[in-house]
């Protein structure tokens, strides 16, 4: 019992760090908005920020990071590997073909 | 999957938009990023307390739980009413509603979704934390688990807003 006190105190440091990151991570996200970059880029960080918040609460607060069964996180990984390229897919279409209209 | 879908949907939509009819920039979208990043701060302060209150449960302190479910709970309302009163309120003023354009159309619809998990995550928490803590004299370790199940959903919710601020706000 002391040593579950112990740990959920530890626990509970990590949480308010976490916050800090998220807190910081946020700012970040809102100044690298006034970056001149091209919208690829632009979107790429805006993505990757919110992914690396997404990770910092689903590892800590949700508590994957100390999940025994390492298959969900695993499972998860897979899942933002088909969201990214599902996002990633109407940059890959030509919508010019969408539009194109055969008038006899 | 349902957020997927409708972030899926904002992009196409995006992309296949005509050049120019976009809104890009607070002047074009009337969408304050300092009321964005604030509502943002508030769901992740809201995240902290939703998994202390679990913390407090394990260390057998309901007394505490309460409050944070309490400060939970208040975030959570305050979040919906600076969305309520500072976003959609002025912007229904000036006639900008769903009907406008393909980017209010999205917009309410993405961000009244994730307003309405907000609404049934409150439900829960207020029930958790008024009738439903009769659990914890019963079977304290099954009101924890309870506890961090809401805690999951809610979670959750933030995770989606951590998406929905920089697609909608800032790019």
């Amino acid at each position: 019992m002391a040593s579950d006190a112990h740990d959920l105190k530890k626990h509970v440091r990590i949480y308010w760090m976490v916050f800090g990151a998220l807190a910081v991570l946020t700012v970040v996200t809102v100044s690298a908005a006034s970056l001149q970059v091209s919208v690829g880029v632009a979107v790429f960080i805006a993505m990757a920020i919110a992914v690396t918040k997404g990770s910092l609460v689903a590892s800590f607060f949700m508590h994957l990071m100390f999940d025994k069964n390492r298959g969900i996180g695993a499972l998860l990984l897979l899942c933002l590997i088909f969201f990214v390229f599902l996002m990633a897919i109407p940059s890959l279409v030509t919508f010019e073909a969408i539009n194109t209209v055969n008038v006899p | 999957m349902l957020f997927g879908g409708l972030f899926s949907a904002y992009i196409l939509l995006r992309v296949g938009a005509a050049e120019g009819s976009w809104p890009v920039g607070a002047e074009e979208t009337h969408l304050s990023v300092n009321i964005g990043m604030l509502n943002t701060i508030v769901l992740i302060i809201s995240s902290v307390t939703m998994v202390m209150a679990w913390a407090a449960l394990k260390m057998k302190n309901i007394g505490q739980a309460r409050g944070w479910l309490a400060a939970t709970l208040a975030l959570a309302v305050f979040f919906l009413v600076v969305k309520i009163v500072w976003e959609y309120a002025p912007k229904f003023q000036h006639d900008l509603v769903p009907a406008t354009s393909t980017f209010y159309a999205i917009y309410f619809t993405l961000t009244g979704l994730h307003g309405l998990h907000i609404v049934g995550g409150i439900v829960v928490i207020a029930y958790f934390m008024l009738p439903g803590s009769a659990m914890w004299k019963s079977d304290p370790e099954r009101f924890t688990n309870r506890i961090e199940c809401t805690g999951l959903y809610w979670h959750f919710v933030d995770l989606v807003w951590f998406f929905l601020f920089p697609t909608l706000y800032l790019l």
